[in-house]
């Protein structure tokens, strides 16, 4: 335990998650500090093509294997298995109409992508290696969640639009999705040769992007929290804080049964830990209009978010090297 | 200078149903269209603002469209059920146009 509680400390005072601090300490302080629109889409766009490109000529260096599968499948059913989880959950502990349960349970089965970002670049940091296929597994495990919840819906009876053909491509040909698998299958495709004509770019700078990104989803969440007063009851903020961890217990659970290494489970437990912010909420007003947006957003970007960036990494990272590492 | 009777169509929709609005709009045969960007407001929700809004499941835009004024019934029941449930205003304002042939 000692060991664990070291490792989450040493985390914590990463520049990453300080900057991701300072954000969230500016937006609660109602600072004018803010970035525009453009440099902060720039810089995710910067972010993805540069973990994807990464990602995929890891893969290349060691080819296409049967733990790569069975962890994308692992993947699709983790992200299909939680929201009935958190459903369950919600629906003990709080007081939500099945409708926002549903949707609040939709957020909890999908991943956020910046967590991910955010986990491996503080793998790096510390040296600790993870299987490069992982981002096709964060790539897999974005969907299958809102599938599962409106599932629940059209069990409980209640009018849930279905999963037509155009929300469908919307979630699976998002832009984030695209630019995150296209550039993996690059980065696969070229190897490590390909890494090394660009490396330049999106090696030497990616910490540096990612800390002025983190500040300004600090921003973002540190808004998103301060509107959990009033918004939210303290039931519901407490789920947003065990969810995670029980998300990631699980992630562990699967990445024990898959035999990954110390950095792939942690990152495992991340994704199951994570809630969508950007796809999912996007789904719920096309499919389930009705659903209050204010207990969703606030929850999965004020709450959990933060709660991952600045304990939960640290802890994973922690679990998964006192489980895995010995 | 001769003037023609038409009626301007101005409609709040969640961003996420914008592009579901638009098709809809040229399926009915809408000849031209304008969609604006909405920075922020308040509603029944209270104050909003685009600004720090990560993606597109807060925001609303603000779709346009003058039509000649026969068409206006067949319109609204053709946009209806992008509307139906979700968050926006439908505004509908008398209008003159100079060349009617183009709407």
């Amino acid at each position: 335990m000692d060991m664990i509680l070291t490792l989450a400390a040493q985390n914590l005072l990463s520049p990453i998650i300080l900057c991701f601090a300072l954000g969230v300490a500016a937006a609660l302080a109602r600072s004018d500090l803010n970035f525009p629109e453009a440099i902060a889409k720039g810089m995710s766009l910067y972010l993805l093509f540069a973990i994807g490109f990464k990602g995929g000529a890891s893969v290349a260096g060691h080819g296409v294997d049967g733990q790569l599968i069975a962890s994308l499948v692992a993947g699709v059913i983790l992200s299909a298995l939680l929201p009935l989880i958190a459903f369950a959950l919600l629906r003990s502990m709080t007081k939500l109409s099945t409708l926002d349960a549903a949707a609040v349970a939709a957020h909890y089965g999908s991943i956020s992508i910046v967590t991910f970002v955010a986990g491996s670049s503080i793998l790096e940091a510390q040296g600790i290696e993870f299987e490069g296929y992982m981002v096709a597994v964060a790539a897999a495990m974005e969907a299958p969640a809102i599938v599962s919840a409106l599932w629940l819906i059209s069990r409980q009876g209640e009018g849930a639009k279905s999963m037509d053909g155009a929300l469908m491509r919307e979630i699976m040909l998002n832009g984030s999705i695209v630019l995150l698998v296209g550039s993996f299958v690059i980065g696969m495709v070229t190897g490590k040769d390909g890494l090394s004509e660009i490396a330049p770019f999106i090696s030497a700078p990616f910490k540096g992007v990612l800390c002025l990104f983190l500040l300004d989803m600090g921003l973002v969440a540190g808004r998103g929290l301060a509107r959990a007063k009033g918004a939210v009851s303290g039931a519901t903020i407490a789920f947003g804080l065990i969810m995670p961890l029980i998300g990631a217990a699980i992630g562990l659970l699967a990445a024990l049964v898959l035999g990954l290494s110390v950095g792939g489970a942690a990152l495992m437990m991340v994704l199951s830990a994570s809630a969508s912010y950007i796809a999912v909420p996007a789904a719920m007003r096309v499919a389930l209009p009705e659903a209050n947006p204010a207990v969703y957003l606030t929850l999965s970007l004020g709450i959990t978010f933060p709660f991952n960036l600045t304990l939960g990494i640290p802890l994973y990272v922690a679990t998964a090297s006192a489980v895995i590492g010995g | 200078m001769q003037m023609h009777d038409a009626k301007r169509i101005e409609i709040m929709i969640e961003q996420i149903m914008e592009r579901r609005l638009t098709d809809l709009l040229i399926e009915a045969g809408v000849k031209g269209f304008s969609v604006l960007p909405v920075r922020g407001g308040s509603g029944r929700s209270g104050l909003w603002s685009r600004q720090g809004q990560v993606g597109r499941a807060e925001g609303l835009s603000c779709v346009v469209c003058l039509i000649q004024p026969d068409r206006l019934d067949a319109l609204l029941e053709a946009i209806f059920p992008v509307l139906d449930r979700h968050i926006g205003v439908v505004n509908i304002a008398d209008a003159k146009v100079l060349r009617a042939e183009l709407f």
